[in-house]
């Protein structure tokens, strides 16, 4: 990369990063917006609240169910994360491994559900899964959010198991280990880094899933992302200071399984292998 | 021929240093490089050859000193405007351009008029024998092909000077040997100016007039061919230029050129090299085509055979002192492992360095 | 090669083919990926011919026949086209700043922060920020930039926000990738041959950006078309951005007329999928032309 230190040169940097940090700090804001907010006792004419207290918080909880929603979001949630492991990771060796007939077709039907946009097929599936009783209840929401899920593990994983020499794989035979000495002395530990590394993402992803659970989900069956929409669009009913407190408390659960999940992989492994 | 350099006298490397943070990579180098010259830098990684290389292109700013063209300081100039062609190790073809593209681009940002562009290019490609290839792109040519495209790419504009960072290295050996004789013929044929980078002894010895030896960032030593593989001035430049066996000891005697050098218990004579006196801790430098198996058993080195191996013409083998001292040798008739056999070694060809290694 | 020995039993004659006990491995996961993915697509498009009154057409008919249904495909890429040029326009120069920096962890951390976080927080978080007492028109009045608030919410301009700040992270750390990806030799090369800044992102950079931008284009133009929290929360949602997924939605799960759900939900896909040719045959055109324009 070659350095241009010209005036022009000058500008135009100090221009670009100008831009990116105002970006930058509209999100600060926005977000600090909704944390002062949900402290604030009233917030109406005044660069800041007249007064501060943690009231909303509380009634929040109470009136939100957020203990229930909570508790059924991580239901979700873990469920989602440990299906996608079992169907994920067993196609991702398999196509990481073998070259057969049909290969790319199978690896274009795990690329389709993470291009497509969830409110996309999620109109179509959600009609299903009413039509099949599926809709409103627990494992409709969980099959859902699946249909991104899988696929993200097996893309995301197969350039990992790809990176692991087959070779060691046969010296492993030919010093006698069978299938599964294999895997639980050798492949295990070395893939389980990397799909620990999947699931963290896919935790996060299916708690801030919003379109394929809003389609699917019944009144016992919302994540927290669900219910929080819910509550602003009846935001006339509620008051302000309690939504943003649901809004905290999302934003909290979520970023504190983002940052767990930073520490092990790279911030761009979110958005996934799109492409 | 219609391809020739631009004319130019000397290129000066005034005191030039180039710091990366507190890594000192380039410490104050002098260096003149006269017209017609295919000068090597040589030297192991991390020596700052290739520093010093894209310093001259303009690729890395300079923390001190001065580049100077025919006395005009170029230092200040970005790389597009110093003019230098430039070969690079991975070759940087343009993947999204034809061969003839690759080789045009140069004189397309020069604003070079098509017929003259069009003709220049049919000659380079003519020069570096790529007929028929011009409308591939990069990614269908072979490796020995691209790199004949970089260097069309590189001379097409008639630069002054041509810089080379080791261009060969990522081709197989016997592509290497074959390009490295195109190489020195282009540079003749186009009476050009190169400056080649590399960490091959034998590449810098087989195509260069002069060899520039740097070591951690400093000049070591600067010669022809010859001079650097008869009379290294140091330690490290002859352990570059192959002088493996190293035998450590004391100074015993010291006058008119050459000295003794008591190692273990035994007396070696040779070349004196460097501020020798006796007494000083000091080292025997030689060749393993130098040292031969002895049949006298005085003054020789006692030593076992650790391996032999069959190089056609001859046997090479490695052998180790009682004390431990591993030695490289050559001899017309194998020995077997475990012999123990005694080696000499010819006292014109050992050189006796002190043994700070340095200056 | 397979059964080159005479005695080749069936199954080495299939694992020579790569067809084994591994290969089945894959089958859970395509089963699940065919009956909740391209079965629901399959259903829905037989079940959008399936109306519940009148011919196998009249879905679509219904459709373009009602302005209100069909301007929503024009209210859908009236949003969706601008915010993905202008991300892919501000991700762009960005971009090739942030490649030279050393430490780009922090800003990639932060930027993948709205991302995560998904549109329905974003939303309520601009409903705050963005509303006429909120710190952003507070912070234009102080400044004198403006002499009243301007409306921000419960319009197209909301929504716009919502959408460029979710989905310029992703726009921009995609092409961070393909910008990272271009071998730092060739512009190397390209000084070394006499081409100047602006002169080595014409002639070296784009022409290899324009293969990944394109990709990069048509993903966040899909995310963008499918809208729906943002557009409801932030926008007019019975008005100027009243999107077609909002059509869809209502028409499966407010007038419960799944059979019309699922034509609209066809046709969203269908309108997606034609932007998505029209430009990878645009992105053909450009990369031929660039090849055999250049004379040489």
């Amino acid at each position: 990369m070659i350095r241009d230190t010209t005036i022009g040169a000058r500008l135009w940097a100090v221009a670009v990063w100008t831009l990116t940090g105002f970006f930058v700090l509209n999100i600060a804001a926005m977000m600090a917006t909704v944390i002062t907010s949900s402290f604030s006792t009233r917030w109406l004419q005044s660069w800041l609240p007249q007064a501060y207290t943690t009231r909303w918080y509380i009634s929040a909880w109470r009136e939100f169910q957020l203990g229930d929603v909570l508790l059924t979001t991580f239901q979700i949630v873990f469920t989602v994360v440990a299906l996608s492991a079992l169907f994920g990771v067993p196609a991702a060796y398999a196509l990481a491994r073998r070259d057969f007939p049909g290969k790319r077709l199978l690896l274009l039907l795990f690329l389709l559900p993470l291009l497509v946009p969830p409110m996309t097929f999620g109109i179509p599936l959600a009609t299903v899964l009413y039509q099949v009783g599926l809709g409103g209840t627990f494992w409709g929401v969980v099959l859902a959010n699946l249909v991104p899920s899988v696929p993200f593990v097996v893309m995301v994983l197969i350039p990992f198991i790809e990176q692991i020499d087959p070779k060691i794989e046969a010296a492993a035979r030919v010093f006698g280990a069978n299938t599964f000495q294999l895997f639980r002395h050798i492949l295990v530990p070395m893939l389980t880094p990397a799909v620990l590394a999947a699931l963290l993402l896919v935790l996060v992803r299916t708690i801030a899933m919003f379109e394929l659970t809003f389609l699917t989900a019944g009144p016992t069956s919302q994540t927290l992302v669900v219910a929080l929409y819910y509550s602003v669009f009846a935001a006339g009913v509620r008051a302000v200071q309690s939504i943003d407190a649901m809004a905290v408390i999302y934003t909290a659960t979520t970023l504190i399984w983002l940052l767990i999940a930073l520490r092990f992989v790279n911030p761009t492994q979110i958005i996934g292998r799109a492409h | 021929m219609t391809i020739a350099s631009s004319r130019f006298d000397t290129l000066s490397l005034d005191g030039v240093s180039r710091n990366f943070g507190t890594v000192i990579a380039l410490d104050s180098i002098d260096l003149t490089i006269r017209r017609g010259e295919f000068v090597a830098l040589l030297g192991p990684s991390g020596c700052g050859k290739s520093t010093t290389l894209n310093c001259i292109a303009g690729l890395l700013a300079i923390t001190a000193g001065q580049i100077l063209l025919d006395g005009k300081r170029i230092d200040m100039l970005r790389p597009e405007d110093r003019g230098f062609g430039m070969v690079f190790q991975n070759y940087a073809l343009f993947p999204h351009l034809t061969v003839r593209q690759n080789i045009g681009f140069g004189l397309k940002m020069r604003g070079v008029p098509k017929a003259e562009t069009s003709r220049r290019i049919d000659e380079a490609v003519r020069l570096v024998r790529l007929q028929g290839q011009e409308a591939k792109l990069p990614g269908q040519l072979s490796g020995g092909q691209q790199q004949r495209v970089a260097i069309a790419r590189a001379v097409v504009i008639e630069p002054p000077l041509v810089l080379m960072d080791e261009p060969l290295s990522n081709l197989d050996a016997k592509l290497r040997l074959e390009m490295r004789a195109e190489i020195r013929r282009i540079h003749n044929e186009l009476d050009a100016t190169t400056i080649y980078v590399t960490h091959d002894q034998d590449e810098a010895l087989s195509l260069a007039d002069r060899i520039v030896v740097l070591k951690d960032g400093v000049i070591r030593q600067v010669g022809t061919p010859h001079e650097l593989y008869q009379t290294p001035a140091d330690r490290d430049v002859a352990e570059f230029m192959g002088y493996r066996n190293q035998m450590p000891g004391v100074c015993s005697a010291c006058a008119n050129g050459r000295a003794s050098i008591l190692t273990g218990d035994r007396v070696m004579s040779g070349i004196a090299r460097g501020d020798l006196s006796v007494g000083d801790a000091a080292v025997a430098i030689f060749r393993p085509d130098d040292l031969a198996v002895s049949t006298r058993q005085e003054g020789g080195i006692a030593a076992t055979v650790e391996a032999i191996e069959y190089r056609g013409r001859e046997y090479v083998g490695t052998a180790r002192t009682p004390d431990g001292l591993p030695l490289l040798f050559r001899a017309d008739k194998p020995v077997d492992a475990g012999n123990s056999v005694c080696l000499a070694a010819d006292p014109a060809q050992v050189l006796i360095f002190p043994a700070s290694g340095g200056r | 090669m397979a059964s080159s020995a005479a005695n080749a039993t069936p199954r080495q004659k299939l694992a020579a083919r790569g067809l084994d006990g591994v290969t089945l491995l894959t089958l859970p996961a395509a089963l699940l990926i065919m009956l909740l993915f391209i079965y629901p697509f399959a259903y829905g498009l037989y079940l959008s011919f399936a109306p519940k009154a009148g011919g196998w057409l009249a879905n679509y008919i219904a459709f373009f026949s009602d302005p209100y249904l069909y301007d929503t495909i024009a209210a859908t890429l009236n949003i969706s086209l601008p915010v993905t040029l202008v991300s892919l326009i501000l991700a762009l120069p960005i971009a090739f700043r942030v490649r030279l920096l050393k430490r780009q962890r922090l800003l990639t951390t932060i930027l993948v922060i709205p991302i995560t976080l998904g549109t329905v927080l974003v939303a309520e978080g601009l409903l705050n920020y963005l509303g006429p007492q909120g710190w952003f028109n507070r912070t234009l009045l102080w400044l004198g930039i403006i002499s009243h608030p301007i409306r921000l919410l419960h319009n197209y301009w909301g929504v716009f926000a919502s959408l460029l700040i979710t989905g310029f992270p992703f726009t921009f750390l995609l092409t961070l990738s393909y910008v990272s990806g271009i071998d730092p030799a060739l512009e190397k090369a390209a000084a070394t041959l006499g081409a100047n800044a602006r002169r080595r992102f014409l002639h070296i950079f784009l022409p290899l950006l324009v293969p990944g931008l394109a990709i990069n284009f048509c993903l966040s133009f899909v995310q963008n078309f499918s809208v729906f929290p943002s557009a409801v929360l932030l926008g007019a949602p019975a008005g100027e951005t009243r999107v077609i997924s909002i059509a869809a939605y209502q028409a499966a799960f407010e007038h419960f007329d799944y059979s019309m759900g699922s034509a609209i939900a066809i046709i969203m896909g269908a309108v997606q999928l034609a932007v998505v040719v029209a430009v990878l045959a645009a992105r053909r055109l450009f990369y031929r032309g660039s090849v055999s324009g250049a004379k040489g």
